[in-house]
Parts: structure tokens; sequence; C-alpha cells
């Protein structure tokens, strides 16, 4: 089993959750966060003075999967976040060591769906 | 204000002790000058007010990403909208003399008086620079309604310059067909307080700019509609309460005295039709929605107070909450409909203020009897025709030479980052993920 980490732009959410439905992956978790990497920070103005933002908006996914099912949630994230930009983001395969459903007790792959 | 008006009473009732007569009867007169001059000052304020209640409407109703620029085109427009009207604006609305029969005239460019003008001989209800500020209050509320409209996707510039055209020129040119004694008003055409010339001119407007612009991203996606919710309900909430508090100002100072008998009437008039319209908009949003809608309430309480705007003076209580009450239904089927055409309008500014503004119009020669429906329904075309006209022509101008949207990219990024390169709220991240 796997966790996948992926940050994305926030405006590419929809279009990875989209992908990701259609290749059968339904189940993930969505948060907010910030980051910043090649894509840099960006000046603002206020007031005169300049104001340097180096933590941009961030999407983060956490998605749990069988070994099989890896290949094309990585495939269906790049397919929907991929703009060519600096900033499209980055995905993270982790070693997931164990599952549990909450409301069965289910373990294991079951329990990742 | 009881009681300093009891003051006053008082005093010309002394010198009428020790007075003769005729100098009484002068220094009442001069007491009575005071006081509409006083109310309509007030009124003024509250219609001021107006755009506090605006600005917090359309900020709520709209993404967070493009609050710092929605603030940005309220707090424009009242100054575009009184200085425009101070150079050539109040001139052309009320000419004084038509050099067109009854369609055109203008009095000359700037504002000024002279002793006359300060006192009654200028008007019974008001001096000259209250006509003036009052009447400037209004005009500038004419351009905020289109700002609500176009909301989210039209570039800052181009909106400006659209603003001050429309409200500079054409709200006062078409206002003087009415107000200014010009043609319709000797037809016999009736608008109290605006239904027609502020509410549906700024809905005309609307309409033309919403069209030209076209949606907003992602709101219309495989013959579905995607809503973009609002970032603040509560803010919403606030703009209704401000924007009816303004309004008696609105249709209170319309009275153009502080005559107690019909300053009080319309105090009644407005307040029971907003109230029709929450009821009867919150009955329909609960049945035909499912739900009841708070900003389909907002929305209804709003379309009230336009309907009522065109007759609050002349039609009766059941009259005022018959008006109020439809204008609540028509209010939340013209938002379902506009969303249907694929005409997307982020706040319903042309559900409520062309929609029920019309309607409010009409209804006037329904409750009133003496008022003709047909009078009515010519004033209702000849605005339509004018207004939307020019404001398609306006927009269109500005489309084909500075360009009228922003880019999509800008559109994403949100135009606070895009067109002002700040945020609304950069201690905390509300971010949208759908």
């Amino acid at each position: 089993m796997k966790l996948v980490i992926a940050y994305i732009q926030p405006a590419a959410l929809h279009k990875v959750k989209q992908a990701l439905t259609d290749v059968g992956v339904g189940r993930m978790s969505v948060a907010n966060a910030q980051g910043v990497g090649q894509q840099g920070g960006y000046t603002e103005s206020y007031r005169g003075a300049d104001l340097e933002i180096v933590l941009r908006k961030k999407v983060r996914l956490e998605i749990a999967v069988n070994d099989d099912f890896v290949e094309r949630t990585r495939e269906a994230i790049i397919e929907g976040a991929r703009t060519g930009n600096f900033g499209d983001g980055v995905i993270f395969v982790v070693e997931l060591v164990a599952c549990y459903r909450i409301r069965t007790g289910e373990s294991g792959s079951p329990a990742v769906g | 204000m009881q009681l300093s008006r009891k003051k006053l009473l008082i005093l010309p009732l002394l010198l009428a002790a020790v007075a003769p007569a005729p100098a009484a009867a002068q220094t009442a007169a001069d007491a009575m000058f005071t006081v509409n001059n006083t109310w309509m000052l007030v009124a003024t304020l509250l219609v001021f007010m107006m755009h506090l209640g605006f600005s917090f409407l359309e900020v709520g109703l709209t993404q967070s990403k493009n609050t710092v620029n929605i603030l940005f085109k309220n707090v424009s427009i009242i100054a575009i909208g009184l200085l425009t009207y101070a150079i050539v604006g109040f001139n052309l609305m009320y000419p004084g003399e038509f050099s067109i029969g009854g369609f055109f005239g203008f009095a000359g460019f700037g504002i000024g008086t002279d002793a006359a003008g300060l006192t009654a001989e200028y008007s019974e209800g008001y001096t000259y620079w209250t006509d003036f500020i009052f009447q400037a209050m209004f005009a500038a509320t004419a351009a905020t309604i289109v700002s609500g409209a176009v909301a989210e996707r039209i570039r800052l510039a181009s909106f400006l310059v659209f603003a001050t055209v429309y409200v500079g020129l054409v709200y006062p040119f078409v206002g003087s067909w009415k107000w200014g004694g010009g043609w319709l008003d000797e037809m016999g055409f009736y608008d109290f307080a605006g239904s027609t010339l502020v509410h549906s001119v700024g809905g005309w407007a609307a309409l033309a700019g919403v069209f030209l612009l076209g949606p907003r991203l992602g709101k219309y996606v495989n013959g579905r509609i995607h809503p973009i919710p609002g970032h603040s309900l509560p803010l919403a909430a606030a703009g209704m309460f401000l924007l009816w508090f303004g309004w008696f100002g609105f249709n209170g100072g319309s009275v153009l005295s502080a005559d107690p008998g019909l300053v009080s009437l319309v105090f009644v008039t407005t307040s029971l039709a907003a109230s029709a319209g929450i009821i009867t908009a919150m009955l329909t949003t609960w049945t035909v929605q499912k739900h009841p809608d708070l900003s389909m309430v907002l929305n209804g309480a709003l379309a009230g107070l336009v309907g009522i705007t065109a007759g609050a003076d002349v039609v009766s209580v059941m009259g005022a909450v018959i008006i109020g009450g439809v204008a609540g239904v028509l209010v939340v089927f013209s938002v379902m409909l506009f969303d249907r055409i694929k005409m997307d309008d982020p706040v319903g500014a042309i559900s409520v203020h062309l929609t029920c503004g019309i309607w409010g119009t009409l209804a006037v020669g329904i409750f009133s009897p003496d008022h003709s429906f047909f009078t009515q329904l010519i004033g209702v075309a000849a605005y339509g025709a004018f207004a939307l006209t020019s404001a398609f022509v306006i927009f269109s101008v500005i489309k084909a030479t500075m360009g009228l949207r922003v880019s999509e990219e800008d559109e994403r990024r949100g135009l606070d980052l895009a067109e002002h390169n700040m945020e609304a709220y950069p201690d905390y991240q509300i971010v949208i993920t759908r």
C-alpha cells in the first residue's frame, strides 16, 4: 500500500479530481497548504512599499492506494495538474504501513479501497 | 430631533404673540424651510450610507480574491458620481429650460448659486446646495448597480471609463425627461424616487455589461450551472440592512420636504414593501429551491424596496405590500432565469434593479388611480430603449478599444492580485478548493 501525496495549484484541483475519478480513484483527502518550490515567491505592494510573499497557496492531496493503483493515480494527477509552467507541483509516494477503516474495523488492502 | 422641533415651533408662537401677523407668518415659513432643509440633508446622509450597503453586499456575495477590487470600484464610483454631477450632471438633469422640446437641455458646466439659492426663494424644501448634494448621491448609486453585475471579471480601468461616461452623461440626460420636467413628466409619467430613473437605468447597463462580458470562468460548464458562492454572507446581510436603512432617505427624501404626512407615509410603504419582499422571496426560495436561501431573501428585501420606489407616496398600504410581495417572487425567478440563459450576475443586480424596477414603475399605473399604466409603460420603454442602447454602445466601444475583460489567468489568480497587487485578507488564508 502506498500513500500518494501531491502538492498542486489550487486552480488545478478541479481537473485533477476529475482525472482521478475517471481512473477509478474516488477517495482522497484535500487540504489547503502553503508552499514554495522552483516557482519562487512574488511581490505584492502595500502603501508605497513592496511586500515579499515567499509562500504561495497550494492544495495538498493525500490518496491511499494499493500498489497496483499507484501508476494510474500518478498519471491522473499529472494529467490534471500539468500546465508546463513552474509551480505545477510535486508528487511524493510514501510507503503506507497499515490502513484501518474506522466504521468496520477492516484493515489492509480492502480498507484502502 | 423631537426637542429641537418643539423649540422651533415655540419660537414663532412666541414671536406671534408680540409681533404683527405677517412677520409671524414669515418666521414660521423660515422655520419650516429650515426643518425641510434639515430633513433633506439627513436624507442625503442616508442615501450616502447606501454606498456602504452596496459595498458590503457586493463583497459578501463575491469571492475573497476579488474583494479589494470590488471595494475599489465602490469607492471610486461615489467620487466619480459626485464630481461628474457637479461638473455636468446636475445641470443636464435639471436644465431649467429645454433646448430640444422636453428632450434635451443643459444649464451649463459647474455648480454655483446666488444668495437667493440659499433661501426658500429657490425652493420651499431645500437650498440649492442641498438640492445638488441630495441628487448627486442618487447619481452615484446608479453606477454602483452595474459594479455588482460585472464583478470578478471586468477590467478596472474599463469599468471606470464606463461609469464616468454613463453616470456623467447618460444618467442625467435621461433623468431630465422626468425629474427635470421633460417630455415624460409632461406626459404624466410618474417615478417618485427612481425605480426607473435610477434602478432600471443601472439595471439596463448591468444587462448590457453582463452580456458583453460573458460569464465568469467555470460558472457554466457542460450545460450545468456551477455556483460560485460568495465568501461572506454576514457582510452581505449587513449590506442589505444598510441599504434598507439608506432607503428611508432615498424614498423619504424624495418627498423633497419634511412634510410630516408624506414622509411618514413613505417610511411605512417603503418598509412594508421590503418586508413583503422578504416574506415572498422566502416562501419562493423555500419551495422552488427546496431550501430557504439567505442570499435570495436578501435580494427579496431589495427587490421590494426597488419595487416601491416608483410609487411610495401614491400607493396604499395594501398596494405597497402587494408591490413588495410580487417583487420578492419576481426576483427569485429572475435570478434563476438569468442563470439558465447564461447571463452571469454574481449579486443578482439585474434581477433586483431591472426586473423589479420595471415592475415597480408599472405597478404605479396599477395601484395608483391617478396614474395610467400605459403612460408608465411608455416611460419604461423609453428609458429601456435609450439606457440599454447607450450602455451597449459604450461597453462595445470600450471592448473594442481597451478591452473589457481580464485575462483568464488574471481571473483565476483573482483581481486583487492581478489588478491591485494586494490582498484583502493577507492575515489569514481563505482558499477556495472546489
